[in-house]
């Protein structure tokens, strides 16, 4: 799956493949996923918990901790393979190059120390030489984007608010003004007003510096809100890739679709409906298709044969093997919603 | 109207901190209801759901079941609320204790209520409450707490309430740390129970589509006061309190042509001062006057079904009653399924 070749892409991902080592064997947690970003795109990925969206976002910064491990592929950060940098490069090119906001970042912030001296920490690693007073300058200048107070940078992260500490880790992640950008459920904690003014304080934040973004989360509302582009993952695959609007409006994959129609709206009164099932051991992946056993379509193909992305649409591939005899997916199958499957 | 639970003018302090400020619902006894609470981190949610759980004390005010102050009850009107009321809590990963296999939490209010008199019958309970939540029996008795998803723990916490075919279940959250697409089977089982078994549902949330989705009406809290109440229709699907605009304008919705305006909302931080008097909102209100820093507002009922503490519907007509319920719409009888 790669984007038009107009602009060199400044990320792109080859048959990454990282998996967790346990008793019975490797779970493929991100099974051959290749995607590419080019400058400034804002790629959203979506899926369940488990479906390895975090394990992608931490092995695209090599951050990969055991018993997990890069099996295989390549992460070209503007053309230089993360994967084979050696231990001082790879130093250099976190937070300069590609920054992660993760998960929580209640967690992510030192207890102990000033939120200015962790921004301030976070430049000295990389840029030798600044004054004190010019580092001052750039930490004002930092929280000032995230629309922080200055006093701020004297602050202990428990006198921050949830939505301030995650503002503050975006500080910290775009002091060196990164190429790309992975977020990690930024806003996972945080009420919905609060929701928004961190996204659009990252949107704001994307646009000055030019960076491209990959947002990780698991709501669909929240990343069409913000993404250019849609990624579905389903078991550590990618599924269907595609323009945010033909995403919503038009997915070609059924997991796509039951993930856009589980989230009701706030016009009209609706049955609720959920996804039936749950996503398959990463162990021991159902032959064929994974999302085979739950899905609405499925047939004897999709338990026998494993679908390859193919293209759907017009920029949009998606893995299932309706295509390409159909052109658009079919209306879906209303049965009753089965009880939750057992794993 | 027979009230099941009345809350009344109830009060929490911390120290100098309100948490809640004299807030007054009545839940009907007539229906069996939905009543959605929603507000941001702080604004007096959960401590309202503790107070009518019974968990903690108010400062001021009451909380009456079935006429009576829960916090005046003796022990055995004490044992029957906790009961009938029951809780469902946020995180599903911290209410099980992961040494004891999932029955534990089904077996022991069993015992405690002695609701069978020999083994084969709790067993008949307990795998009912879980069909009912949509769990197989063979599949989830017997297990660790760590050998289920979080929805099948959140769905076994809903089956541990429903055994004790309570009048009324408190939910505080109790999909925010589930995945979207198993929040709304969970949350269609609690509109279930709430029509098929007649129990009547709280649904403490911030997030407002759901809220639409499965309850009648709808109280949202700003900072400890009622910034809006009324028929859930009305309230999200016509917010009048600037508050609640800014909530419902907030929603991520997977609709391309609703997407969030560029201008950014001012920052403000949740554990700033309240105010002693006026509108709590005023210092984050696009429409502030003059007079939202005097005096707080008072509930203005500004068509039907709803009322708004909001200075802008002044001349509209005061709420007769303290109750934001008199203004509640009644509960739909026939559902969507």
């Amino acid at each position: 799956m790669s984007a038009p070749k107009e602009v060199d892409p400044v990320l792109e991902v080859t048959n990454l493949n990282v998996h967790y080592d346990t008793g019975h064997g490797p779970a493929k947690a991100v099974n051959d996923v290749s995607i590419s970003l080019k400058p400034g795109e804002r790629l959203g990925l979506i899926g369940e918990s488990g479906s390895g969206k975090t394990t992608m976002a931490t092995a695209l910064m090599r951050l990969t901790r055991p018993p997990g491990r890069i099996a295989s592929g390549s992460v070209m950060l503007d053309g230089k393979d993360i994967m084979a940098m050696s231990a001082r490069e790879l130093r250099e090119t976190r937070l300069r190059d590609i920054a992660l906001i993760p998960q929580g970042a209640m967690s992510s912030l030192n207890p102990v120390m000033r939120l200015e001296e962790q921004i301030i920490d976070a430049i000295v690693a990389h840029t030798s030489g600044m004054k004190r007073a010019a580092l001052n300058a750039r930490v004002e200048e930092l929280l000032t984007n995230v629309g922080l107070a200055a006093e701020v940078a004297r602050r202990f992260p428990h006198e921050l608010s949830g939505g301030m500490k995650q503002r503050a880790a975006m500080a910290i992640a775009t002091s060196l003004s990164p190429k790309v950008i992975v977020a990690d459920e930024p806003t996972s904690a945080l009420d919905v007003v609060v929701q928004r003014q961190v996204m659009q304080t990252l949107g704001r934040l994307q646009d000055g510096l030019g960076a491209a973004v990959v947002l990780i989360g698991h709501d669909m509302g929240l990343v069409a809100q913000f993404a250019d582009r849609v990624g579905v993952m389903y078991a550590g695959k990618i599924v269907e890739i595609g323009p945010v609007r033909q995403m919503i409006e038009a997915p070609r994959h059924p997991y796509t679709r039951l993930l856009v129609d589980s989230l009701p709206g706030i016009k009209v009164k609706q049955a609720l409906i959920g996804i039936p099932g749950l996503p398959p051991p990463l162990v021991n992946l159902p032959p064929g298709c994974s999302f085979s056993p739950r899905c609405p379509f499925a047939f004897e193909r999709c338990k026998n044969e494993v679908p390859q992305p193919q293209e759907v649409g017009d920029r949009q591939q998606a893995a299932c093997h309706l295509y390409p005899e159909h052109s658009a997916l079919p209306p879906m199958p209303v049965g009753p919603n089965d009880t939750e499957a057992q794993p | 109207m027979k009230a099941l639970m009345e809350v009344q003018g109830l009060t929490k302090r911390y120290g100098g901190f309100t948490a809640l400020d004299n807030v007054t619902l009545s839940l009907s006894d007539d229906a069996p209801s939905m009543t959605a609470v929603a507000g941001e981190s702080g604004s007096g949610k959960t401590t309202l759901a503790r107070m009518m759980l019974g968990f903690i004390e108010p400062t001021q005010g009451a909380v009456l079941y079935g006429g009576k102050d829960v916090a005046k009850m003796s022990a055995s009107e004490k044992r029957q609320f906790r009961r009938e009321v029951q809780p469902v809590f946020q995180d599903p990963f911290e209410v099980f204790n992961p040494f004891y296999r999932i029955d534990h939490v089904l077996t022991t209010p069993v015992k405690r209520y002695r609701l069978a008199d020999t083994d084969a019958k709790a067993q008949s309970l307990i795998e009912d409450a879980l069909k009912r939540v949509g769990l197989r029996p063979q599949d989830t008795l017997g297990r660790f707490p760590h050998e289920l998803s979080g929805g099948q723990r959140q769905r076994v916490m809903v089956a541990r309430a429903v055994l004790l075919r309570p009048r009324l279940i408190v939910a505080d959250e109790p999909v925010s740390m589930v995945d979207a697409s198993l929040r709304a089977t969970i949350l269609d089982e609690l509109r279930t129970l709430n029509r098929d078994l007649g129990i009547s549902i709280v649904y403490i949330t911030h997030d407002l589509t759901t809220a639409f989705q499965i309850c009648d009406n709808i109280v949202v809290l700003y900072r400890g006061t009622v910034a809006e109440a009324g028929a859930v229709e009305r309230v999200i699907g016509d917010p009048k309190h600037p508050y609640s605009q800014l909530l419902v304008s907030s929603i991520p919705l997977p609709d391309l042509d609703k997407v969030w305006g560029a201008d950014e909302i001012p920052v403000t931080e949740a554990n700033a001062a309240r105010l002693n008097n006026g509108c709590q909102f005023a210092p984050r209100c696009p429409s502030v006057m003059e007079q939202c820093w005097r005096a707080p507002p008072p509930k203005f009922v500004p068509d039907t079904q709803r009322l708004a503490t909001c200075f802008l519907y002044d001349g509209s007509a005061v709420a007769p009653d303290d109750d934001v319920a008199s203004v509640f719409r009644p509960p739909e009888t026939a559902r969507l399924g």
